[in-house]
């Protein structure tokens, strides 16, 4: 079987996943809607496998798969055609092999909920989009993708629909990507007035024809859609609120797969910014205050799942960050084992979570780690690997950033330095606060605590292994490593910038992070294990940057102030005074006058024939005047 | 040309039986609009996708004024023919659980109307197309004023004065043609083939243009509208909003570019203006609408604003985007009107605050419904996305600020469609949406129609585009080989 003729499974089956369980969802039993949900992902899995070594073994490193043509007008030709190149091969990797752990895990933690069908069906939906996503060989198909997850995301964030406020945050998520997707919709329309096409395959050959302005403004817009679905600043805030999901969706969607659609559409343009100096500074300098911004907020969350939110918002800038500074791989690298790790504690905390009977504020928990053991053990290993300490995966990948962000500029260094001391604090924090110590709520309930079954325990264990060792696909030239990653990628054309830097300064950088990274921990075990602080409620007296943090800096509240309340009154403005006073004013005003005038003009009408002989002479005069006149 | 004449008359002789049909109206006009549609489709798999007219009919009518009935197809005219054949019988089944006082007159009024809607869609002749016109406008006035809910005789009076003085600037530009052209007959080819300065050209520009503004509505000629999509009984509405309005976008493709071409090159920039900032400004009125009705109607100014937009940006995909976008918004904008009907013949209102929770208690109409809703956002692998991508397209080859004010609608719409999804559908059920059923026979056959149609055209567009390509090419090539000719 070649490459050719797989590839369109791989969608597929996630597809009829989702029709069946969807169309079953009450007539399906739970354990046939988890095996058919499960199932194909799996499949999707195995053929992804298959795929990723027979390309591995190929020469030709990229297939093309053509569907159909779908939309054409005049010159514009869409297909609906695939790519199938080293880039997408290791996304469907990811995609489908995290996917189905997730699904699996998903088959315990979600048992007991009245929507189990419907969960899965829109799990499956999720999976199907996001392989569009990565799989479309044209700017469009991609974006079918793009905004297909964005309804998923919408569809299960608000998977708890009678509670208003999860509806709500859902309705906030789908409306932040659009304002990035219009930026990555002018974008491909420049893409096409440019270059003439939308296809991947005859864009990129022709990037060096463009303009310097012209790509910058293509790959600003780009940015735009970027940072709308990998929730950078300006557009992040809707990301912690998405945690109003479910859990398996905060460990699918918005930490290991979706949210990294932007670095992912970066990384496949890769071609176009590097030719964008402009742009690659502003994308720096956004991933770096992202990264920074998100994890000063992460420091004093009290809900377990809202730390890791913002610790995500964070990585992602830490991924933007690379993207900025050239190094592609190195946040693709990111990508994927942060995909490891982010999905790890997520699932871990869900795990917590259900243990706790929904309980999700770390003031209420405490000394978990004797009734969690495997939780906490595999959640150990995926901070350990967040905060960025060797031998684990993020150790690798957070270093091939930061180094090439010291190469760009040492300020960027610094604020990715700084955030990776943040990171670690608060995640072991976070850690400290949910497992060590003693269990802050009552008798009663601490009994009925326990370790979850093992359909999501064996998810975690494997993601603890692959968080751990994950940093060996791009282990580095300076340990004796062959960077596998990076020659994997340059197949898909992903552009790829050697280090400039000497061996001790490479060490140098990476031993001051891991410095920070321990200095951290041990601050964090000083305030929550040796003094076991805990965060206190909401309305005690904080510090003045304490607030700032805990509130998030009050971007919502800004946001709420300086845009929706405005559009708000002008939309009442509009409607009010201009609709319904000025311009009907005026309609209506047009209709009274010629009623009035027509009152007027019937008073002539008078039916007095010495008026209309006068009337008569008056005008056969005028007329013999004005004749004369001209004549 | 039988078929055509077939076509065209087909619902009048349904109209005349339905009105003596008593209470079995409703079967007899639902047997005659299928038959329609069958006829239509049986057309659309005869017609030829090529530029030329087809089944064109040209018979003497009133010789001594030149008057022909000249009627005929291209792929522009299939387009909506089509559309209004398929949605005649959809709004006609969404009535089925209305019991309408005089249900003879009522469906035989439908019936009327499509008569009119057919002759305008495929008039070749000034004068035929006028007749058309305002031969549309006659039912559906009584409709929405015998069958309509509060205010409806004032609200409807507004309507009718309103686009009548509109028709009245078309029917001067009309015969002024008629007294340019050396042949004095109606014949749009004699009108196309005319010689007339820029002057002229932008009178008759305004003539025609103020009718069909009115007609969408463009902002500003917009504010009869709400009122009477409010007011309407729903299938009013719907036909109003579904398929009437299309008439002046038609008639803008038709008949205003190809005769006017350089009146639209002198003032086709305020179309556009004017459109875009109908788009924004009524997004924006639809954000804090409290009546969902009256929101859906602001929403439709704003789609009805960027189709416009994307004709005057005037290029290939501009004009296929308009094309496919007509066909998508008859069919979402019937889809949405009817949910809300269902709404309201359950709990009587449509206030989006009394509303809520109704997703629990009615699942089956709440994935309809976000169906149709995505189909309206224009979501990828919706009918809405291929047409706004398309039109948005068109709007930025005219300028990038053009496209990106008009795109503000991707926003936009998403912000007032999601909140009023979420209020009348999320939440917790109250007293009043408790006892919500959910929905069952014709509605559901009505409503899973649409839903498959948003997908079926979103998914696989190509037929829509194929259909219309050839026509549309040919419009363009005409207008700007005419325009080279005057400049």
């Amino acid at each position: 079987m070649t490459i050719e003729q797989l590839i369109w499974l791989v969608p597929l089956l996630p597809f009829l996943g989702f029709v069946i369980n969807g169309l079953g969802r009450n007539s399906l039993s739970k354990g046939l809607v988890g095996i058919i949900g499960s199932g194909v992902i799996l499949a999707s899995f195995i053929i992804s496998v298959v795929i990723f070594f027979s390309l591995q073994g190929d020469t030709q490193k990229a297939h093309e798969v053509f569907l159909f043509d779908w939309i054409s007008a005049g010159t514009l030709h869409i297909p609906l055609s695939f790519l199938v190149d080293p880039l997408s091969s290791i996304m469907l990797l990811i995609i489908t092999g995290i996917g189905f752990l997730i699904h699996l895990y998903s088959t315990s933690y979600m048992h007991d909920d009245a929507g189990f069908g419907k969960f899965f069906s829109y799990l499956n939906l999720f999976v199907f989009f996001m392989l569009l996503l990565v799989l479309g060989s044209n700017y469009i198909v991609m974006f079918i993708g793009w905004e297909g997850v964005g309804l998923c995301s919408y569809l299960l964030i608000g998977f708890w629909y009678t509670n208003n406020a999860y509806a709500s945050a859902a309705k906030k998520a789908f409306v932040m990507n659009r304002i990035g997707d219009l930026g990555f919709l002018l974008g491909v329309f420049l893409i096409f007035t440019t270059f003439g096409s939308v296809e991947f395959a005859k864009v990129f050959p022709q990037a060096a024809n463009g303009s310097t302005d012209t790509l910058v403004l293509i790959t600003i817009l780009l940015f735009i859609g970027a940072c709308g679905k990998s929730a950078q600043l300006p557009l992040f805030t809707w990301l912690p609120d998405a945690m109003a999901g479910p859990t398996p969706v905060s460990a699918l969607i918005h930490a290991a797969t979706m949210v990294t659609a932007g670095i992912y559409m970066i990384a496949r343009s890769s071609v176009l910014f590097d030719l964008a100096p402009l742009t690659q500074h502003i994308i720096a300098i956004i991933g770096a205050a992202t990264a920074l911004v998100a994890a000063i907020i992460a420091l004093t969350q009290t809900d377990i799942k809202k730390v890791l939110a913002y610790s995500t918002v964070s990585q992602l800038g830490y991924m933007f960050l690379g993207l900025g500074v050239g190094a592609y791989t190195g946040s693709f690298f990111h990508v994927l084992t942060h995909a490891f790790f982010k999905a790890l504690l997520f699932l871990g905390a869900g795990s917590v979570i259900h243990a706790m009977h929904h309980e999700q504020d770390m003031r209420h928990m405490g000394g978990l780690r004797k009734k969690l053991p495997v939780t906490f053990l595999t959640m150990m290993i995926g901070t350990i690997a967040i905060a960025g300490l060797p031998p684990f995966s993020g150790f690798f990948s957070k270093d091939e950033i930061l180094a090439h962000a010291f190469q760009a500029s040492p300020i960027l260094w610094g604020v990715g330095v700084l955030t990776a001391f943040l990171t670690a604090f608060y995640m072991f924090r976070m850690m400290f606060l949910t497992f060590s110590g003693k269990y802050r709520g009552t008798h009663h309930e601490e009994s009925h605590v326990h370790e979850s079954p093992t359909a999501m325990t064996l998810p975690l264990i494997i993601l603890a292994i692959l968080a751990a060792i994950g940093g060996a696909i791009n282990f580095p030239h300076i340990f004796g490593g062959n960077e596998w990653l990076a020659h994997w990628l340059s197949g898909a054309g992903v552009a790829q910038h050697e280090l400039d830097l000497s061996h001790s300064t490479e060490l140098a950088l990476m031993a001051t992070s891991v410095v920070a990274a321990i200095i951290a921990l041990l601050y964090a075990y000083g305030r929550y294990v040796k003094v076991a602080r805990v965060p206190v409620a909401d309305e005690a007296p904080r510090s003045a940057l304490a607030k700032l943090s805990y509130h998030k800096f009050y971007l919502d509240e800004i946001y709420d102030f300086i845009i929706t309340k405005p559009l708000d009154a002008l939309s009442k403005f509009f409607y009010r005074i201009i609709d319904n006073k000025f311009i009907d004013g005026i309609v209506n005003g047009l209709g009274w006058s010629t009623n009035e005038a027509s009152k007027g003009v019937r008073l002539l009408q008078s039916g007095n024939v010495g008026f209309y002989i006068f009337m008569m002479v008056f005008g056969i005069i005028a007329l013999l005047a004005y004749t004369f006149y001209y004549i | 040309m039988e078929q055509l004449l077939l076509l065209i008359f087909l619902p009048l002789v349904g109209a005349i039986i339905t009105a003596f049909a008593g209470k079995s109206a409703k079967i007899v006009s639902t047997v005659f609009s299928v038959t329609s549609l069958v006829l239509a489709l049986v057309i659309a798999c005869n017609f030829i996708p090529n530029a030329n007219t087809q089944f064109e009919v040209n018979l003497p009518w009133i010789a001594d004024l030149g008057i022909n009935f000249h009627a005929g197809i291209d792929g522009i005219s299939m387009l909506v023919v089509l559309l209004t054949n398929l949605l005649v019988p959809i709004i006609i089944l969404s009535s089925y659980k209305h019991e309408y006082k005089n249900p003879a007159a009522f469906y035989g009024l439908i019936l009327f109307m499509q008569c009119g809607l057919l002759l305008v869609f495929t008039a070749l002749d000034a004068f035929l197309f006028y007749i058309g016109w305002e031969a549309a406008l006659i039912p559906i006035y009584f409709i929405c004023a015998i069958w309509g809910g509060k205010d409806r005789i004032r609200i409807n009076m507004k309507f009718f004065v309103y686009t009548i003085a509109g028709s009245l600037f078309m029917l001067m530009g009309i015969i002024y043609l008629y007294l340019q052209n050396p042949a004095h007959n109606f014949d749009i080819q004699a009108f196309y083939a005319l010689n007339l300065d820029s002057a002229q050209q932008g009178w008759i520009f305004w003539a025609f243009f103020i009718a069909f503004a009115i007609k969408m509505p463009i902002f500003p000629f917009h504010t009869w509208q709400p009122d009477t999509y409010t007011a309407a009984p729903a299938q009013g509405t719907m036909l109003l909003s579904g398929i009437m309005l299309k008439m002046g976008i038609y008639g803008v493709i038709r008949w205003l570019l190809p005769i006017v071409p350089a009146g639209v090159y002198d003032w086709g920039q305020v179309a556009i203006i004017l459109s875009i900032i109908g788009i924004v400004y009524a997004s924006l009125i639809a954000f804090t609408q409290k009546d969902a009705k009256r929101l859906v109607a602001y929403s439709s100014i704003a789609h009805v604003g960027l189709i416009s937009a994307g004709i005057f940006a005037f290029n290939q995909q501009g004009m296929q985007g308009a094309m496919v976008q007509m066909l998508s918004h008859g069919i979402n904008v019937v889809g949405l009107f009817f949910v809300l009907d269902i709404i309201f013949s359950r709990v009587k209102t449509n206030k989006i605050e009394e509303l809520g929770g109704i997703a629990k208690v009615a699942p089956q109409l709440a994935i309809a419904f976000l169906i149709i809703v995505l189909g309206t956002v224009a979501l990828p692998g919706t009918n809405g996305f291929i047409g706004e991508f398309l039109l948005l397209m068109g709007v930025y080859n005219y300028g990038i600020w053009a496209a990106a004010i008009a795109g503000l609608t991707i926003i936009f719409g998403a912000v007032y469609m999601l909140r009023m999804y979420q209020n009348v559908m999320l939440g917790e059920t109250n007293s009043l949406t408790i006892t919500f059923t959910d929905i069952k026979g014709t509605e559901k056959l009505v409503l899973y129609t649409i839903c498959a149609l948003i997908i079926v055209l979103g998914v696989y567009p190509k037929p829509i585009l194929h259909l219309t390509e050839a026509s549309v090419q040919h419009l363009l090539e005409q207008v700007n080989q005419k325009l080279n000719t005057v400049n």
